[in-house]
Parts: structure tokens; C-alpha cells; sequence
């Protein structure tokens, strides 16, 4: 302890005199010093060793805290050399010397001692790299690192940061700048001035600070706040609403995602299909399979999945139809019973031959985070994108039905199976095309579904129930009916859940479809005719 | 007690471990004769029978996600015994059964094992749920079961051993490392909705409001089994910390759903510096199913992490990749129990000389076996262990690295003195007390009829 103490006074000294000093480099030992400080103090003297290093003014300072930020700053045991670790996955991980930026190679972990890192410390990292990021000369690295200053502001940087707001050209980073150093004002200072720039912020650090003020002693303080959290509510109200929205269209997109394949097996055609759940399953699978095939590339995959994962489960689709579900037509329960069936046997062939684990599917850069409309109202991408595809599904599916000759076969046969043979369609052809494009749609909904929940064995069952309700509620038979249903039962559910919870809103749901059933047994859009009356 | 045919074999040396020709040699012949000496005395139990092990673990359902690698870790550990001469020169012998994440058919597969099989012991069972469907099955036929996963406590059978933590063992330890190192102030207890995270938030919430901690700042969630649509709830407890006071997310949200749940939270930005998840579920394998760049920094606490910088550690964990032949196989938690737990009834029965159930009993409590961290674990006599507590945050390649641990081992509490009705409770395995649940306050024994239902 004491030899330690000893240590960073005497550092504290050479880090005062530093500024002093041409050259912007530590010699070796130094640095070695300092980084022993760093490896050997507790989690409480790491926080002044970190500013140490910061205030050196060396340039590999920001290398090292930013490796040891990501816990990949460490020690070899064996030689006591100062390591960053590049690659720390496996046994043997490769490292590079902290000094001298020489690559090591490989060092097996029983080797390296990483130097450790907490939340504490890693917020103070940020707060200290993002001091060295305003001098960036990227427009956006400023704007970042001075949106990371809000409420990381303490009595040191309080007195820089008016500085650099004088010293920035970019309107946004000094509105930042302004805000961060205005919440250090009124959380530390309760300066009433200040009250005025974060009225209206939506920056939660903002809003703690305001709030804080309202319990301040100071009546004008107390006041001033007061008014400046109502114009920051009736804002955050207006957020709420449209991402309880957003939350229910994104809800209801994936469930029309994963119902419209069974509106046209069960809606059109009539088969009850309980293996409809594995077929979305094989699509997710197909998702990590191109993963696997194009290692490092997994955007292009995912691409490549939407083609391929149509076409596996359009053959797994089309096989279970010309072995089972034929030779089962007019006898629904037997179908149900047969297709449960093939989807254990499905669930269970994915367990023993790829994996019973879950597999990991990466989210492409541009799939993941989500866009800032304002700073209380983001929207998660990976949503938003499955909004789309669900869109674009949905529109494909409809020309297929309305514009193309299948579409029109399809319709005949399902109106009227002995008028359309009749007149010279090959009915069982329609069969086995229909089940493969509803088998197929049901696959692109797994590669969209690989993105936002787990790709295991059990990915299918968690959502046939949910297709079957979107499907009768729409209205079988019927496109129009299952999208509408879709996103309308996922507005409906994201409503309930914040004050009913999760488990209930799912039950209050389901006692809504089977009273509206009740009430309509068609569903949403019945079908009209005499072909909905047998 | 007849004398068998194998003690006739004259004895192989096999001091050499890695004499495994020898070995080999030695246990065909001894198979071969004692299939023989089966055969011509059918109703004597010869004395060198193997050591039956049975292995009660779900490989195919929800639960294969889990439950499939500790299967795996038993044959390990089973065959490694075996390579080092069995138990008292006694082989090993797994049997594996699948009860494939049916709670009942856990019940029929554990009778399975000990009526015919006439296993000596079972290492099994994740959910509670499981381990209560059993329970019965291994009373009534006097088996012993090894259950290696952290769980609500509130239970202390006789014929059960519990190698994972007890909550005052995993989630006490972590709220007070938040409480007074973090400075948490406000609280969401999120958890699945059955009994494991119903009971341990009951007895959290109490402890919460004995240290002073306000009603309205505890929210408490459930959420449904593989729950995957977590927008709104990560919303709410979003609009809860942002409240002023530092908020803490304690997570016994279980299985699959914490996927969804992480990278809902990674996606809305909830960063661990200004609310962290504390997770009592989540370990290294759940761990590998996702992209942990966003979650670096939020918590966990078990009593044992793959990172620990440990010989013994690292030597199983080579053992582990050897086994599966996979250079990125990750080791857990309850691996490690089972890991305990088999040492110590190795021990057990060296030190009975039998593997009889009733002398396995007496001879396990008390008995104590290197764990993985450094330490030691003891067998209590309420049939729980002591255990390290460590509290780690996730890192970007899948790991934990620990930044807090308690100063020494902590033992297994059966009944917890946070619940109204247990909290007079004790249980002591050993004579003459010998009973599960005794109540201090009255001095009787509630027996096995009042074995508290949760």
C-alpha cells in the first residue's frame, strides 16, 4: 500500500510536470511504472492511476485505456510484460506488446493475467476518452464523445468544457456541450440559469437533474425546474404513444410474418398443418447455415438466406405434403395428428444432427441499434427492417395470388375443386405449389425471425399457436384479413402488456379472439359465396 | 456375501495412468468374467459389480439446450474415474436415461433408474419443477440424487444433495454487492414465471424492504417461458430508472428468453454503467448464443466462472475441450457442481468402503473436496454446500470477469430466514437430530408430509 502511494504521488508529480514538456512520450520505464500502478492498485486507487495515464500525454495513452476498457489490457505471468490482447476467444489468445506494439503471437490464457476493469472505471474511461475525442478532427467522433459528457461532467472538466464550447465550429456538439455543462450546473451548482437549456431535453441525465432540482431547497430553483420537467412530459408522453406503437406494429409484423405462410396451407387450401412452426424453424437454420458458409460476411448471408431459405422450406414443405398430407385429404383430424407429428420428428432431427444448443446468428452492423428521432424516442433497426420484409412479403404474396396464372389455379381450386379439373387444371400440380409457397413464405419468416429471437430447436413451437389465432381471427382464407389481424392483435397485446403485464396480456388477448369469435365465427373478413357455405 | 469370480483375476498393476493398454485388457476380461459370474449365480450381487451411476438429465424438449452438456460432463467425469481405477477398484458404470423436459416423465425415468436399473446414485435434474417430480420417487425407493443447479431453497430431503447455491448463496450475496458497492437505490426484480424466481423475489423483496428500501422503488415482472417480445418491458424498466436514483435490474429471467431479453436491452441502449442487470441464469453457455459487444458490463453472480484464473480450473476446462472436441466448448456453473458433487461421492464411498445408500449418507456429510475456484467445498449436514459467491461482469468474448467475491466460502442455507415460514427452520442430516425441517421455536420435526410447497 504505502510503496504504492508513494508510487502514484511521485507520478502525480511527473504527470504535473508533463504539460511542461516538448515531447508528448514516456520513456519505457515510466510507462511500465505506470502500468504496474495500474495492475497492482485496488478498484478505488485504479481511478486516479487511469487519470494519471490520461494526463502522461503519451500517445499510446489512449491505446491502453481504450484496450483496458474492453478488459483486454493485461500482464504475461511468466515474464511481467504489458500485453493488449487482440484475440481472446479459445485457449491461446494473440496478444501484442503494450509498449512497443510488436505482435506477440499466441500465449495460451493460463498465462495472461488481464488487468481488471468495473462499470465505475469504465465510465470514468469514457468519460476521460471522450474528453480526448473532442479534440477529434471527426465531426461525428465529437458529437458522440459530447453526448457521453452528459452527466459525466465533474468539477475538473466543468472548467475545460466552456473552452472547447468556444473552440467548436459544429452547432449540434456545442448544443451538447451546452447541455452537458448546464446538467453539472444544476445537478452540482443549482444554478437557476441553467434550468433553461435542459427545458425540454429529453436526455435522462437531463430529466435526473431537473428532477433532483424540484426537491431543492431553493424555492426559485424548485420552481424553475418544476415548469421545465411539465414541457419535458407532455414530450415524453407523445415518445410513449408513438413507441407503444412502433412496439405494436413490430409485434404484429413478425406475427404476420409468421401466419401469412399459414393462410394460404390452412387458410387456402384448407390443411391443417402443425408442422408449419418447424418449416419457419428450417428457415432460421438456413440463416446460420449460409452464416457458416460465409464466415465474416454476415450481411451477404443474410441476403443469400432469403432465396435459400424459401427454397428449403418449399421442398421440406412439398415433401411432408406429397408423403403425409395427401393421402390424408377430407380427414382433418388425422392431418393434425399426422403433421404434429412431423413437426417432433423435424424438431428432433435439428437436435441430433446440427445441435440441442442454440445457434448463434450474427446481426449484420446495419441490422443492429437503432435510429435516434429525438434523444428519448429511438427505434430498434432489426425492427424496423422486419417491418419492411413483412411488408414486402406481403405484397409479393398478393401479386402472386391476384396477377400470376398460379394465383388464379389456385383460387379456382379452392373455390371449386371438380369445376376447376374440369376445365383442364392439374389440381394435385396446385396442390404441391400452393403447400410449397405457403412453406416457403413460412421460411422467409424464420430468416427474418432469426434476427430478433433465439435459433434453437423450440424457435417453431413458440409461434404455430400465435399463427393459427392471427389466421382464424383474420378470417381463414383470407390475406387482407391475416395482415390486418396480425398487427392489430400486436398493437392490442403491446397496449395491454405495460399495465396488465406480459403473462396476462397474452391471456386477456386470447379471451378477446374467442369472444370475437363468439360474436363472428368468420373471422375479420369472412369469405362470401357458396364456396364458404360448405 | 459369495466371493466373485474376479477377485480370481490376478492383479494388473495399473499405477500408470497412462498405461491405458493395461487397463483395458483388465476391464474386458473383468466384464467378460463378471458377465459370467452373473450367469452362474444369477441372485448373487457380486462385490466388484460396477458402481452404477445413473444420469437423469433432458436431451431432447426446452430443457436439452441445458441439460444435454452436464450430461455430457458426467460421462467425462465417469470415464476420467475409471481411467484412474474406479472407486475402491470398483468401475463405473453410467446410465443415461431421457426424460425429455417432461416434469412427469422425470418422476417415471428416476423410478426407472432405481427399481430397475438398481443404480447407486443419480446425477440429474435443471428446473425445480423437475427436482419436485422426482423428490418423491427418491424418497420412497432411498435413492441418492445430486441436484448441481442454483434454485429457491425452501427443501432439504434426505436423500438429496444440493451442489448448486442456495439463494443466500447466489441472489443475497449479489443485491448486497449491488446495495453497498454500486449504491442501487431503486429495483426490478424481472423473472420467468415459475416457482425458482417467484420464491427467490419473495424472499429478495423482503431482505429489500428489511434494509429500508421504499415499495415503490421495487418493480417487480414476470414474464412467460421463452418470452421473446421484450420492447415494452425494456421500455418500462427504462422509464423506471430514469427516475434519479441508481437503478438495478435483478434478472431470474431463465432459459432461452434471455437472449431476446439482452439484446432488446443492447438494441435500446440501456448501458450497464447507468442501469446494470445482475442475472442469477445467465452463464457462459447462455452466454454463447449471442453477440455480447452491447451487454459488456452487466453482472452475474455464481460461485464459478470459466475466467477464473485457476490451475485446477484450467486443467478441467482442457479436460472439457479434449471431451468434446470443440476449441470454443465453454464451462458453467452447474458443470462445476457436478463436478463437486461427483468428488464428493467418490470420497463418500472410499470413505464407507461401500456404495451402499445408507452408508454413502452418513459418510458424505462433512466430507470436502477441492472446487474450482481455489477453495474448498464441504458437505453440510443439511445436505447443501459451502460455495464461494462470485459476482463478474460480462465481457465482450462471452466471459465473465469477476470484479467482486465474498472473502470466504458461504454455506448453503436449506431454509431461509427471509420468509415468514421458514424462517425457524433448520435441517440436519445427522443423528440424533436427522430431520429436514426443525423448527427451533416449537423443537419438533415437521417430517416429511410438511416439506414446505411453493
Amino acid at each position: 500500500m504505502g510503496i504504492i502511494r508513494s508510487l502514484s504521488q511521485l507520478l502525480l508529480v511527473c504527470c504535473l510536470l508533463w504539460p511542461a514538456l516538448a515531447s508528448a512520450q514516456v520513456d519505457d520505464s515510466q510507462a511500465q511504472q505506470l502500468l504496474t500502478a495500474l495492475a497492482e492498485s485496488s478498484f478505488k486507487e485504479k481511478k486516479s492511476v487511469v487519470n494519471q495515464i490520461a494526463g502522461s500525454g503519451d500517445d499510446r495513452a489512449r491505446t491502453w485505456l481504450e484496450a483496458y476498457g474492453d478488459n483486454k489490457l493485461g500482464r504475461i505471468e511468466s515474464s511481467g510484460d504489458f500485453i493488449i490482447v487482440l484475440k481472446n476467444r479459445g485457449r491461446n489468445w494473440t496478444v501484442q506488446s503494450a509498449l512497443s506494439g510488436e505482435n506477440l503471437g499466441e500465449i495460451s490464457r493460463r498465462d495472461i493475467d488481464t488487468i481488471r476493469v468495473n462499470n465505475a472505471l469504465r465510465n470514468e474511461l469514457e468519460g476521460i476518452l471522450s474528453v480526448i475525442d473532442l479534440k477529434s478532427p471527426d465531426e461525428d467522433n465529437r458529437l458522440t464523445a459530447a453526448r457521453a459528457l452528459k452527466g459525466s461532467v465533474d468539477d475538473t472538466l466543468a472548467e475545460r468544457v466552456p473552452d472547447f464550447i468556444a473552440a467548436e465550429e459544429s452547432d449540434a456538439v456545442q448544443a451538447a456541450l451546452t447541455e452537458a455543462l448546464a446538467i453539472y450546473q444544476v445537478e452540482e451548482q443549482g444554478d437557476v440559469s441553467a434550468v433553461a437549456t435542459l427545458s425540454g431535453s429529453l436526455n435522462s441525465e437531463a430529466r435526473a437533474a431537473l428532477q433532483q432540482a424540484q426537491n431543492s431547497d431553493d424555492p426559485a430553483l424548485a420552481a424553475a425546474a418544476a415548469k421545465a420537467m411539465e414541457s419535458i412530459e407532455q414530450k415524453l408522453k407523445m415518445n410513449r404513444a408513438a413507441e407503444t406503437l412502433y412496439f405494436g406494429l413490430s409485434l404484429g409484423s413478425v406475427l404476420v410474418l409468421a401466419a401469412i405462410g399459414l393462410a394460404i396451407t390452412f387458410g387456402v387450401m384448407g390443411v391443417i398443418n402443425m408442422a408449419h412452426g418447424e418449416l419457419i424453424m428450417l428457415g432460421a437454420y438456413t440463416t446460420w447455415g449460409m452464416q457458416q458458409l460465409l464466415p465474416g460476411q454476415p450481411g451477404l448471408a443474410l441476403i443469400l438466406s432469403i432465396p435459400a431459405g424459401f427454397l428449403v422450406a418449399a421442398l421440406a414443405g412439398i415433401a411432408i405434403e406429397r408423403t403425409v398430407i395427401q393421402h390424408l385429404k377430407g380427414r382433418p383430424l388425422e392431418t393434425l395428428l399426422a403433421t404434429f407429428g412431423v413437426s417432433l420428428i423435424l424438431q428432433q432431427l435439428v437436435r441430433t444432427v446440427i445441435s440441442p444448443l442454440n445457434r448463434t446468428v450474427i446481426t449484420p452492423d446495419w441490422m443492429s441499434g437503432s435510429v435516434m428521432i429525438n434523444e428519448g424516442l429511438s427505434l430498434t433497426l432489426n425492427r424496423m427492417y422486419v417491418i419492411g420484409f413483412a411488408l414486402v412479403v406481403f405484397a409479393g404474396l398478393m401479386l402472386i395470388m391476384r396477377k400470376t396464372r398460379l394465383g388464379l389455379e389456385v383460387r379456382a381450386v379452392t373455390q371449386n375443386r371438380a369445376m376447376a379439373r374440369s376445365m383442364g387444371i392439374k389440381a394435385t400440380k396446385v396442390d404441391i405449389l400452393t403447400f410449397g409457397l405457403g412453406s416457403g413464405v413460412a421460411g422467409l419468416a424464420g430468416v427474418a425471425l432469426s434476427q430478433i429471437t433465439n435459433v434453437g430447436p423450440n424457435l417453431g413451437q413458440s409461434y404455430i399457436i400465435d399463427s393459427f389465432m392471427v389466421v382464424v381471427f383474420g378470417g381463414v382464407g383470407n390475406l387482407w384479413g391475416t395482415l390486418l389481424a396480425g398487427l392489430s392483435l400486436g398493437t392490442i397485446n403491446q397496449l395491454l402488456e405495460p399495465w396488465a403485464g406480459a403473462v396476462l396480456a397474452k391471456i386477456l388477448v386470447l379471451v378477446l379472439i374467442i369472444l370475437f369469435i363468439q360474436k363472428r365465427p368468420r373471422g375479420l373478413f369472412p369469405q362470401k359465396g357458396r364456396a364458404a357455405e360448405g | 456375501m459369495q466371493k466373485s469370480v474376479c477377485d480370481l483375476i490376478p492383479e494388473v498393476p495399473i499405477n500408470d495412468e497412462k498405461d491405458s493398454h493395461n487397463m483395458t485388457i483388465k476391464k474386458h476380461v473383468k466384464l467378460g468374467l463378471s458377465a459370467l459370474a452373473l450367469s452362474i449365480s444369477l441372485n448373487s450381487v457380486a462385490a466388484e459389480d460396477p458402481i452404477k451411476v445413473g444420469i437423469l438429465h433432458s436431451l431432447s424438449g426446452t430443457m436439452a439446450i441445458s441439460e444435454s452438456t452436464l450430461k455430457d460432463t458426467m460421462l467425462m467425469l465417469i470415464e476420467k474415474q475409471n481411467e484412474e481405477g474406479g472407486i475402491n477398484g470398483r468401475m463405473l458404470e453410467p446410465v443415461v436415461v431421457d426424460p425429455a423436459s417432461n416434469w412427469p416423465l422425470f418422476a417415471e425415468k428416476a423410478r426407472e433408474l432405481l427399481a430397475k436399473e438398481k443404480v447407486d446414485v443419480i446425477f440429474g435434474n435443471w428446473t425445480s419443477v423437475s427436482r419436485k417430480s422426482v423428490l418423491p420417487v427418491v424418497e420412497e425407493l432411498n435413492g441418492l440424487l445430486f441436484y448441481p443447479v442454483q434454485y429457491e431453497g425452501e427443501e432439504s430431503s434426505e436423500n438429496v444433495f444440493y451442489t448448486g447455491a442456495a439463494p443466500n448463496q447466489q441472489a443475497i450475496p449479489a443485491v448486497d454487492y449491488l446495495m453497498n458497492q454500486i449504491g442501487v437505490e431503486r429495483w426490478v426484480l424481472a423473472g420467468t414465471d415459475y416457482v425458482y424466481p417467484r420464491t427467490t423475489n419473495k424472499i429478495l423483496e423482503t431482505y429489500l424492504k428489511d434494509k429500508g428500501v421504499a415499495a415503490d422503488d421495487i418493480m417487480i415482472n414476470y414474464t412467460p417461458f421463452g418470452h421473446s417480445n421484450w420492447q415494452s418491458i425494456v421500455s418500462d424498466i427504462k422509464k423506471f430508472g430514469s427516475a434519479g436514483k441508481k437503478t438495478a435490474v435483478v434478472s431470474t429471467i431463465n432459459g432461452d428468453a434471455n437472449v431476446p431479453f439482452y439484446r432488446e436491452l443492447g438494441n435500446q441502449g440501456i448501458d450497464a454503467a447507468d442501469i446494470p442487470v445482475v442475472a442469477f441464469s445467465v452463464g457462459e453457455q447462455e452466454l454463447s448464443g449471442i453477440d455480447t459487444g452491447p451487454l459488456v458490463g452487466h453482472l452475474a453472480a455464481w460461485n464459478y466462472f470459466m475466467s477464473v484464473d485457476n490451475d485446477a480450473n484450467y486443467d478441467f476446462i482442457d479436460a472439457w475441450v479434449e471431451y468434446t472436441g470443440n476449441e470454443e466448448a465453454v464451462t458453467n456453473d452447474p458443470m462445476e457442481a457436478h463436478y463437486i458433487g461427483f468428488n464428493m461421492y467418490v470420497e463418500a464411498v472410499k470413505k464407507a468402503g461401500t456404495a451402499d445408500v445408507d452408508a454413502v449418507k452418513d459418510a458424505i456429510i462433512g466430507v470436502s473436496v477441492p472446487n474450482l475456484t481455489g477453495g474448498y467445498a464441504t458437505m453440510m449436514p443439511n445436505h447443501h454446500i459451502t460455495k464461494p459467491v462470485l459476482i463478474g461482469e460480462i465481457q465482450d468474448n462471452g466471459q465473465f470477469s469477476v470484479v467482486w467475491e465474498t472473502a470466504s466460502t458461504v454455506a448453503g442455507d436449506a431454509w431461509s430466514d427471509f420468509l415468514p415460514g421458514s424462517k425457524d427452520l433448520i435441517s440436519d442430516w445427522r443423528k440424533p437430530l436427522f430431520c429436514g425441517n426443525f423448527n427451533v421455536v416449537s423443537g419438533t420435526c415437521g417430517g416429511k408430509s410438511e416439506v414446505a410447497s411453493n
